[in-house]
């Protein structure tokens, strides 16, 4: 297994490195859960080909925000969102965006791995087949190996491809989840706590590969973990009642933090 | 029990641990109770069905036989009206029974008479013709020639061959018998006392008649006593003539009808009690027949040495029978009260002998549609019929419901008006079935002017009553699919409706599958709303179409149910034995589909 090795790996904290260009510019962003509002005016902006976490405590609401990058929220009954979120230049928020499009470029990972009670094959094909990214067996077979490959996982699959996905590990699984949702070349990768259903083991795994998937992708990461957002940001982002309260280089976050609940939280006074 | 409370005081320690103590013995008995609660309400459970299915299976698997008689039959051009031109038009309009008849009448010679005749036409089914007319079309070179063919007995035969009709009693008595001659008149007597037996038994018998009729005397005596009583306080209190008169009449016809019971039980009693005497017998007692070399006696007279008859079948000789050779045989029930008569039982005995009646299975069940006799009375038109109606069913009723529990689950917003709908479908699936009937009627066949007894109409009816299951059902199944499975779907970019049609519904299937087969299930056993649609009436062909006049098998079996015919007895017990087979079949079904299908998270 060359998870123990990297493990270890994912010890160290990332080095110092400038923030890129926005590819995600969030302003005065306003969620509401029928009637009751749970996030307050957030102005984000998310480097592109970087990670950016968001940390806080529960129901801060920092995984409402993450749900607004792709949609997710128009799903849940009585949710509205206000304000604007600019990616390439036109906002995603407005009801004429194409959700589906969207989708296909905003892709996810969620909390618990749910791979579809399909093969494992047919796990990473569905996305391009819905959106017609293959003209040819050949071309699906590529794109599935490709996506496993990134995922770190095409070693370990390869020759079960027709077993179904649910059959595989936590962290395989989750893995596939991720697998799953680059097939479909996104720019942009939401993480919704992807480790928290994992030991530490895949979690370390998981851990390497977002670092290996920024090269391609923008991501961003909600996590709880606060070694986690260390460990693989470069951009940290601090929610708090549904505010946000401090945003900033990940170094600067944890060694530096301007806000006093910033610093509370990271040192373990509440959260 | 921690160590750490400081110096409690021990005798409040031990007291608190006895009273756990006995908590916990409390709750294992507690327990232990409820177990067997449990245990005995699933083996009562278990005891009622066995004894309905035991019942069922019991009265049911005679239908499932049917006495079959050989008739050599010489099928005659000439009887058959048969002129050259022989095809299968006139081959299947000529007239068989005559035939057929004819072969009864070569079969016994000596019956003559016009009722003796049909009593013995009677023998065979009213349908035996159509195994000769199949005969008969299937080869028409048989015409001219005599051919064995099997047919049906009828019901009342087949019912008394199968035992149901008499208790028969058979024994062979010692000691020689001596019969006096063959046809006609016959006396037989014995050396020893062998009718003694017989004699005993009619007296008994006279008995138990003469105790019936005593009882019935002694009621009446009581009832005249009261009237008595109510007349002379009537025409004490100066009531109306004219009803005084009328309980006097009464009275007086009720008192005649007693002095004539009081005078029969003298008669009988003495008659029982008299000793060594003859014996006559009449049609209100059980009958007895001597079978004597080759030959039957029927007894009319006994006495202790000798029995005076009539030779229902002719013997071969008069010379003395040997004991051991000859028997008596005696069925229980009175002839007066038996549909299958002596004459019959002689015929039957007959050719029983001859190896020409045989019980086969009654393939012809499974074959033909209803009948008013019970021989020919089959349950495939029923089959047809509920098949019909619910293809009819499931067309309307799982798409519609399929589609409305997918609406309503996965797009339709939850709001108040969502919320009455989800209410009033589940209202609707507790209204009475024969509300919908009723609502078929009003509107399908007076409104529209659908096709009366139609499947057509009983699968639109069905399919009413069996949406809000399958829409529950279906609600139900689709509520169980994981949010996970859609959230993974809406991730990877898929559309509301791709989301639902490549992976809601596919993992829903198997439940809604099995709501929709417990649906059909509850249709095919449904019979009130159809009877609203005219589907309960009398339809001897096999429906070939949706709009051909239908019944299906529960309103057959409610229409066997109410035969008078004995032998439906067991054809309604034989159609719900099929019924349940088609339950079980389905219930099968809906468990496998969810054992092979479903899927784990």
């Amino acid at each position: 297994m060359p998870d123990t090795q990297s493990f270890s790996a994912g010890v160290r904290t990332m080095p110092a490195e400038p923030l890129s260009k926005p590819k995600i510019l969030a302003r005065k962003v306003n969620v509401f859960y029928s009637g009751k509002q749970a996030l307050f005016e957030v102005d984000l902006d998310v480097p592109e080909n970087q990670v950016t976490a968001l940390i806080g405590p529960s129901g801060c609401g920092k995984s409402t925000f993450l749900r607004c990058i792709n949609r997710m929220n128009d799903v849940i009954d009585g949710c509205r969102t206000e304000g604007d979120i600019q990616m390439d230049g036109h906002n995603i928020l407005s009801p004429r965006e194409d959700v589906v499009q969207l989708r296909q470029k905003v892709g996810m990972v969620f909390q618990k791995p749910n791979p579809f009670p399909k093969s494992i094959y047919e796990n990473i094909a569905y996305g391009p087949k819905i959106h017609g990214l293959s003209n040819s067996k050949a071309d699906l077979d590529e794109i599935v190996e490709v996506s496993l490959e990134r995922a770190g996982l095409w070693q370990e699959v390869k020759d079960r491809l027709d077993q179904p996905g649910t059959g595989l590990s936590g962290g395989q699984q989750q893995r596939l989840c991720i697998a799953r949702a680059i097939a479909v070349s996104p720019d942009v990768v939401l993480m919704d706590e992807p480790c928290s259903a994992l030991d530490p083991i895949a979690t370390a795994r998981i851990e390497e590969l977002i670092d290996e998937l920024r090269e391609k992708f923008t991501i961003v990461i909600v996590t709880h973990s606060m070694q986690q957002a260390a460990r693989v940001s470069q951009q940290t982002a601090f929610f708090h009642l549904g505010t946000l309260v401090e945003v900033g280089a990940t170094e600067k976050i944890f060694t530096n933090p301007h806000d006093e609940r910033t610093q509370g939280y990271i040192t373990g006074r509440f959260g | 029990m921690t160590d750490i409370a400081p110096a409690a005081p021990e005798r409040r320690e031990l007291k608190k641990r006895s009273t756990s103590d006995a908590n916990v013995r409390k709750r294992y008995r507690k327990e232990r109770r409820f177990r067997f609660y449990g245990i005995a309400a699933v083996s009562s459970a278990i005891a009622m069905l066995a004894v309905l299915m035991i019942t069922i299976i019991g009265s049911g698997y005679p239908a499932f036989l049917q006495h079959e008689l050989a008739l050599e039959v010489n099928i005659d051009p000439v009887t058959l009206e048969l002129g050259e031109v022989r095809d299968t038009d006139s081959l299947g309009k000529a007239p068989y029974l005559r035939v057929v008849r004819e072969s009864l009448k070569a079969e016994f010679p000596e019956v003559t008479g016009r009722t003796a005749r049909r009593t013995l036409n009677g023998l065979v089914s009213s349908g035996a013709d159509f195994a000769v007319r199949d005969a008969v079309l299937s080869d028409p070179s048989i015409v001219g020639t005599t051919q064995t063919i099997w047919v049906k007995t009828s019901d009342d035969i087949d019912t008394f061959l199968k035992g149901q009709m008499t208790e028969i009693n058979r024994w062979m008595p010692d000691g020689g018998a001596t019969p006096n001659g063959t046809t006609g008149e016959v006396r037989v007597s014995v050396a020893s006392k062998a009718f003694a037996s017989i004699i005993a038994d009619v007296k008994r018998r006279l008995t138990t008649l003469a105790d019936a009729k005593d009882e019935r005397a002694s009621a009446l005596k009581q009832i005249l006593a009261t009237q008595r009583t109510d007349l002379s306080q009537m025409r004490a209190g100066g009531a109306s003539e004219d009803t005084a008169q009328r309980l006097a009449d009464s009275i007086a016809s009720s008192e005649a009808e007693m002095q004539g019971l009081i005078a029969e039980v003298a008669d009988l009693r003495k008659r029982a009690n008299a000793q060594e005497s003859s014996e006559p017998l009449t049609t209100k007692l059980p009958s007895y027949l001597i079978r004597i070399n080759g030959g039957l006696v029927k007894v009319e007279e006994v006495s202790a040495g000798e029995i005076k008859g009539q030779a229902l079948l002719p013997l071969s000789s008069d010379a003395a029978a040997t004991g051991g050779t000859w028997e008596i045989v005696s069925y229980v029930t009175p002839e007066a009260d038996r549909r299958v008569k002596d004459i019959e039982i002689a015929w039957i005995s007959k050719l029983q002998e001859e190896g020409r009646i045989e019980n086969t299975f009654n393939w012809s069940f499974f074959q033909t549609g209803d009948s008013r006799e019970p021989e020919q009375a089959g349950i495939l038109g029923a089959v047809v019929g509920s098949f019909f109606t619910l293809i009819v069913t499931l067309l309307i009723s799982f798409p519609i419901g399929v589609l409305a529990a997918t609406y309503l689950e996965e797009f339709a917003p939850k709001n108040r008006w969502t919320d009455i709908i989800e209410v009033n479908i589940n209202n609707l699936a507790a209204v009475p079935s024969i509300v919908f009937g009723l609502l078929g009627l009003a509107v399908f066949l007076n409104l529209f002017g659908l096709p009366r007894s139609a499947p057509l109409v009983g699968g639109m009816v069905l399919a009413l009553m069996t949406l809000p299951t399958i829409i529950i059902a279906s609600r139900a199944a689709l509520k169980s699919v994981p949010p996970s499975i859609r959230q993974a779907a809406l991730g990877v970019g898929a559309s509301r409706l791709q989301t639902v049609t490549h992976h809601v519904l596919p993992l829903a299937m198997p439940g809604i599958l099995t709501g929709t087969i417990i649906g059909m299930a509850q249709a095919l056993g449904e019979t009130a709303p159809l009877l609203m649609i005219g589907m309960v009436a009398f339809i001897v062909d096999v429906p070939g179409g949706f709009t051909d006049p239908a019944t299906v098998m529960p309103v057959q079996i409610y229409l066997w149910a109410d035969s008078p015919e004995r032998a439906f007895v067991a054809k309604t017990s034989a159609a719900i034995m099929v019924l349940l087979a088609f339950l079980i079949i389905m219930n099968a079904l809906a468990v496998l589909l969810r054992k092979r299908f479903e899927r784990r998270w």
